[in-house]
């Protein structure tokens, strides 16, 4: 583990300018430090904030300068600090952005010169503020000065640029700044990326460190004359949910050194005699083709299976539209020739241009492997570089063998009965759908772009992880809002296009098919909603409400007090809520005060209608959530409260709405039968004549 | 039992197993009824060639062309294979005309096994001595042929229940008019019955499928018969024209698609904006398709095995009940969930695909793929409308060349996704590409890796090509051009080499087949003169005049000069040289190895070309050895 160590100093900017999505920050630098924490143990992290009030760093002790820049945590193994420490970033006051020299003195002054290990600096900021001038020289010079250090030293450079809006007053910084920044890049082993949301912001940092290897280094061969050496790497593998390990809890609580893990034993039994034990050497593998099994030892099944020779071979070339995009049978592998090859570089470089400037793509047969034991064909198509200093390459996908592909006949569309076509306005009003719904317009930047797109679930998992390692009881936390925009379209985007999507659905008509039971009404009719905590307001069918409640259920995201305004909805909201089990109490509680409110000023029974609406919503979230005591015993204090009072009338009003305790079928937790539940009623009609 | 267990299937460490969680919700079973009327027997006048194949020929090979294919990749589907207007009977029912083909140790109904392809491949040569063909339905004859076969066809799919399976009778016939010979109230009649035959099966939920060998003088027209036998109406009909084509292959490749029944994966509600939901079915058009699973046998008795799993407690070895409890180590701690809050943790849509914009094509890249794409096709099954709303967004998307983003919201694995449209593309053989969207599954930024940063050449610029060296390659392109290409064109040498292995077993066959690898390249035409010289002109013109050249000496230099190796020589002969300071075999009489330090020991070991590892008493054991003491 230690072989690929790395030590990172983070450089975050808390700059005025950037406090709107520090949250953020601190949210993808601790989901960093998280990841390392679980895959890379002995990674030295140190923390540099720019922008401070204060300064603390040994720069500014030393030769003076370097203000407002504050070394937040010095360069160690990582640990459950960082974490904390990144999750609660100090706002700043200072503009400023000096810190790549103090984060690289603190990398030379812990490792000095010579050390070999990896080295990285984080740069995160909104690069809004102009840099100072050196006291000597230009900025560019200075520039040329520093990546000139960290390349003898072998610092990379990752910078990320957030820029959520162009402010107009500072775009001559920020042209500066990227002038600089791009010079970075050249000169030095430095990568910048800008991102302009907070979704993208979480997936532009890779917080995790996969060390590539190679698929397949040797010839990629044309043929037996012609061969370019390349190197073959997976382009794309699914970073895949860890699998936990399944927990026991049979070692005893004073055992400290318990490792509550569980064993899977397997054992083969004869079918025949099911107490009988087969030993492993006496099994047989035993291969299906059809109905029948037949037996084949490993031994003899090694003497005739399939074993082709390792190698890339060239099958020929196509015209790009031979080969469908939907072919692609699997994670994407990337074919660079060999580093510092020139002559492989060259002709991957000839072979790319020309395939993209002919649109064609080659059809590859690969084995990776010696001893393999099976071949892929596959298409290889053209990625030409748009950087200087990275030479073009190609992707690789691989393509299906004739039986991996089912041809299922289904019919034209234009076959289809015309009340199945839209006709020329619904066309129209698709076309406009298509056209404005648009995720890549021109003026601006690709959104949810999948290279910058995290994966809701792993960071919803380490998000969890973390808080459960301090808080073992805690639940399932909400889906943040940033990562909400991965499963729900942008409510903002979509009201902004309302009128677009308004009269798409004004265009068309949908019904149930009355022949059909209701099999999945429940699915379609129900509100699509991120997570449970939605079922108000957001996505309601009728179009002009949607976009305020929409904004209300954003700016408050979780409802925590009964309002005036739509106390049912309010209540079942927090009755949802599902990170805390104390919102459950608070929910009974807030409506029942509610209740008792809207009667006491209801003048002449003008309230009972909301009331009763409110004490049905009450018992049906009591029944739910098998809390019927609660409800039954509020329901009995009511009638003591108000048998006397005028409002018997709404006593009566709850007869006929035939609203009754609860009983025992209904909720287990209940100790009253049917009968009982349903008298309650009568007996307080009785008392109020 | 484990899915390939050798792993053969997979290039690397990457498990797969989610691809295949996909099942294919019912089993399917079909009665393969083919005329055997002394028409099919007349050999098709559209070759050219002078090769005489009957339609009956036609109808056997594809017939057990899709049994291999059915073995391979669904078998667990019953077939009865069934002939109709033959001289022998044997059905259970006795009905004359109708004849069940069968093999030992096979239900009339039942799967697929070697055996019966083998036969089934074969039965051609013998079918005239001991089945025989001849007319059906003759004038003055109450005899119905097609009738019997119906009925022997349902009586045959009385098993199983409707709801796990779908039962299918596919009829293989070139004959529209199968009672064209009778006349009068006995024809009315006769279709009379035969067509309520077929309606009392399709209501107990019998589908047909009816296989044309259309001829080239006459088309065949459904209309005459077979409409409606098979129910047909209006718009199907027009479906249902044969298409233009005379040519054989058309023809098999045709049958060959109609064979297998579609079977959708899911359906899914696809909500779009607003609350407006549409219905799509998903279909696996494209699956690997792997080795069947193995099972463990007895190596004694040739059964099979029982797995039992077992639970054991690490800690305390007592065997457990499967803990409900899962953990995860996180700093020294072992973080435990419930199962069920995994699955809330999985949890972030509540809807099946929602849709959240769209973007150009050009948006969707090549290394945007993690899996094998999903067909989507609409229904309007229970939301009516959804068919129309989906074709007017499929034709814009088509026309406006882009492709909607979506979110999959599957509970194991939610993922983004493109919907790409496709255009219906229809060759002479039927169609090539059916209309609907394909759902391609996108990575997210943890699944893409940016290995070509790691390469790159530093400040330096990246060598590129000339325009010169361009040209040479798009010569080559033109030479080397794959005009024909199609994605399937080949079969997977190592599932076709398992299975022949395995049906060579299974059928007691001594030799073993030789699967012919299609996937290598074609060497003969490579060595062409015209390709060689564009391949040669490129080779020149990227790498030089004299690349062998150099490519050898540099191997040459590499072998004698390279860094490690230089290394490694130079440490052998200071090793050599400073063994040969000392007197080991003396040493070692007197006992005095031990007084050496190690480096001393590891001369003497470096000389001799022996292991340098180990402790000190190993390396002085070792020299002993050595020198034989």
């Amino acid at each position: 583990m230690a072989r690929n160590k790395e030590s990172l100093v983070l450089l975050i900017d808390v700059g005025p300018s950037i406090h709107s999505v520090l949250q953020d920050v601190e949210d993808v630098c601790s989901m960093l430090v998280q990841k390392k924490l679980i895959f890379s143990k002995s990674d030295e992290v140190g923390i540099v904030l720019f922008g401070t009030e204060d300064t603390n760093n040994e720069l500014e002790k030393e030769v003076g300068g370097y203000e407002h820049v504050a070394v937040l945590r010095d360069i160690r193994v990582v640990d459950d600090d960082a974490v904390v420490v990144l999750k609660n970033l100090p706002r700043g006051t200072f503009p400023v952005l000096d810190a790549i020299v103090v984060g690289m003195d603190m990398l030379i002054k812990k490792f000095g010169v010579s050390d070999k290990g990896k080295k990285r600096l984080y740069l995160i900021t909104d690069a809004q503020f102009p840099t100072k001038e050196p006291y000597e020289g230009t900025k560019e010079d200075q520039v040329d000065t520093i990546s000139q250090q960290m390349k003898i030293l072998g610092i990379r450079l990752n910078c990320l640029i957030i820029r959520e809006k162009l402010s107009t007053e500072h775009l001559g910084a920020f042209d500066e700044n990227d002038k600089l920044l791009d010079q970075f890049s050249r000169k030095a082993m430095a990568k910048t990326v800008h991102v302009d949301c907070a979704t993208s912001l979480l997936g532009a940092i890779k917080t995790r460190n996969v060390v590539p290897v190679t698929v397949f280094r040797g010839d990629l061969e044309l043929s037996s004359m012609m061969k370019i050496k390349v190197w073959v790497y997976k382009k794309t593998s699914e970073e895949k949910f860890p699998t936990l390990k399944k927990y026991s809890d049979k070692a005893p609580a004073s055992d400290k050194f318990a490792t509550h893990e569980v064993k899977v034993d397997f054992e083969y039994k004869s079918s025949q005699d099911p107490d009988k034990v087969v030993p492993p050497e006496q099994r047989i593998k035993g291969y299906r083709y059809g109905p029948q099994v037949v037996p084949i030892s490993s031994a003899e099944w090694e003497a005739v299976k399939f074993k082709p020779e390792k190698g890339v071979k060239l099958l020929g070339f196509t015209d790009a539209s031979n080969i469908l995009r939907h072919y692609y049978m699997r994670d994407v592998y990337i074919f660079i020739p060999e580093p510092g090859n020139t002559k492989a570089i060259i002709a991957v470089s000839a072979l790319a241009k020309a395939m993209k400037e002919m649109n064609k793509y080659a059809v590859l047969r690969c084995v990776w492997r010696q001893g393999q034991g099976n071949v892929s064909v596959g298409v290889l198509t053209p990625n030409l570089s748009s950087t200087d200093n990275i030479p073009d390459s190609f992707y690789f996908n691989i393509l299906p063998f004739a039986e991996d592909v089912r041809e299922f006949q289904f019919p034209s569309f234009s076959s289809f009965p015309s009340a199945w076509q839209p006709d020329q306005q619904q066309q129209e009003a698709a076309d406009d759908l298509v056209r404005m719904l648009d995720l890549a317009p021109s003026d601006r930047k690709e959104v949810l772009q999948p290279d910058y797109t995290p994966n809701p679930v792993l960071e919803r998992f380490y998000q969890f992880l973390h808080l459960k390692s301090k808080a073992p009881e805690i639940d399932v936390p909400q889906l943040d809002r940033s990562l909400k925009r991965i499963a729900e379209p942008d409510p903002d985007f979509l009201s902004r296009h309302n009128s677009i999507v308004n009269n798409f659905q004004e265009r068309f008509e949908l019904k149930e098919n009355p022949k059909k039971k209701k099999l999945s009404r429940r699915a379609w009719r129900e509100k699509p909603s991120g997570s449970n905590d939605e079922k108000v307001g957001v996505d309601g069918e009728v179009p002009k409400v949607q976009s305020s409640s929409l904004k209300k259920s954003l700016s408050s995201l979780e409802v925590e007090k009964i309002g005036d305004l739509n106390p049912v909805q309010d209540f079942e909201a927090m009755m949802a809520r599902r990170d805390s089990s104390k919102w459950i109490t608070e929910a009974i509680k807030d409506m029942q005060h509610y209740i008792y409110h809207l009667l006491e000023n209801s003048y002449e029974g003008n309230s009972c209608p909301k009331a009763i609406e409110c004490l049905m919503a009450l018992r049906k979230g009591c029944i739910l959530e098998q809390e019927p005591k609660e409800f039954n015993r509020f329901m009995l204090d009511m009638c003591e409260k108000f048998r006397r009072s005028d409002l018997a009338d709404f006593l009566e009003l709850l007869y006929s709405k035939k609203i009754t305790l609860i009983s025992k079928s209904e909720a287990a937790d209940s100790d009253l039968t049917e009968e009982e539940a349903k008298n309650l009623p009568i007996k307080v009609e009785d008392s109020s004549e | 039992m484990d899915l390939d267990p050798e792993g053969i299937f997979r290039d690397d460490s990457d498990s797969e197993s989610e691809l295949y969680e996909e099942k294919e919700p019912t089993k399917e079973l079909a009665v393969y009824l083919i005329d055997a009327s002394p028409k099919m027997f007349a050999p098709i006048t559209a070759l050219e060639n002078g090769n005489k194949e009957t339609y009956f020929h036609v109808a056997i090979d594809c017939i057990a062309q899709s049994l291999k294919s059915q073995i391979i990749g669904r078998s667990y589907d019953e077939v009865a294979l069934c002939f109709f207007n033959t001289k022998e009977k044997k059905n259970l029912q006795d009905v004359n005309g109708v004849y069940v083909f069968n093999v030992m140790e096979r239900e009339l109904i039942d799967r697929p096994s070697a055996k019966l392809i083998k036969e089934f491949s074969s039965i051609e040569d013998k079918f005239m001595s001991t089945i025989g063909s001849r007319y059906g339905v003759l004038p003055g004859s109450r005899e119905n042929s097609l009738y019997n076969a119906l009925w022997v066809a349902q009586a045959l799919l009385r098993k199983g229940s409707v709801k796990t399976s779908s039962k299918r009778i596919l009829i293989f016939t070139n004959d529209d008019d199968p009672f064209g010979s009778m006349t009068g109230a006995l024809k009315a009649d006769m279709i009379r019955t035969t067509t309520q035959r077929a309606k009392d099966a399709q209501d107990l939920g019998i589908s047909f499928e009816l296989l044309r060998l259309s001829r080239p003088d006459e088309e065949f027209n459904v209309s005459m018969f077979y409409a409606d036998m098979i129910g047909l109406e209006g718009t199907d009909i027009s479906q249902f024209l044969p298409s233009a084509s005379e040519k054989l292959e058309d023809m098999k490749d045709q049958l060959r698609k109609r064979i297998f029944k579609k079977r959708k994966v899911r359906t899914l509600i696809f909500s779009i904006a607003n609350g407006i939901s549409i219905q799509v079915n998903t279909y696996a058009l494209i699956r690997p398709t792997l080795p069947g699973a193995i099972m463990w046998l007895d190596s004694v008795t040739n059964l099979p095995l029982q797995t039992e799993r077992s639970f054991i407690c690490a800690d305390t070895g007592a065997l457990i009940q499967e803990p409900s409890k899962l953990f995860h180590p996180y700093k020294n701690q072992m973080v435990q969930f419930s199962k069920d809050q995994i699955l809330e943790v999985k949890k972030v849509s509540n809807s099946h695909l929602r849709l959240l914009g769209f973007k150009p094509l050009d948006c969707l890249k090549d290394y945007h793929n993690l899996r094998p794409s999903t067909f989507i096709f609409p229904t309007d099954e229970e939301i009516i409308g959804s068919t129309c709303i989906f074709i007017a967004l499929y034709r814009s998307m088509l026309r406006l060349k882009r492709f909607a983003f979506a979110f999959y919201g599957k509970s194991s694995n939610p993922r983004l996704v493109a919907l790409v449209a496709q255009d219906e593309i229809i060759s002479s053989s039927g169609q090539v590409e059916p209309p609907g969207m394909h759902m391609i599954y996108l990575p997210y930024s943890d699944d893409v890796r940016h290995v070509e940063e790691l390469h790159g050449t530093g400040d330096a610029i990246a060598p590129r090509a000339t325009d010169d060296q361009i040209k040479k390659a798009s010569a080559l392109m033109r030479r080397i051009d794959l005009k024909d290409f199609s994605v399937c064109q080949f079969a997977n040498p190592a599932l076709q080499r398992h299975y022949g292995i395995l049906q060579a077993l299974a059928l007691d066959e001594d030799e073993m087949p030789d699967i012919k690898d299609e996937t290598l390249p074609d060497e003969e035409g490579l060595a062409r003169p015209g390709v060689v010289r564009v391949l040669e002109e490129f080779k020149i013109a990227v790498y030089g005049e004299n690349h062998d050249q150099e490519e050898a000496d540099s191997l040459s230099m590499r072998g004698s000069r390279s860094e490690a190796s230089r290394k490694r020589k130079e440490m052998a002969e200071t090793a050599e040289r400073e063994s040969s300071r000392y007197n080991w075999a003396d040493l070692a009489e007197s006992g005095q190895l031990k007084d050496l330090t190690v480096i001393e020991l590891k001369y003497y070991l470096t000389a001799h070309n022996l292991p340098v590892t180990g402790k000190k008493e190993a390396l002085i054991s070792r020299i002993l050895t050595h020198l034989g003491k």
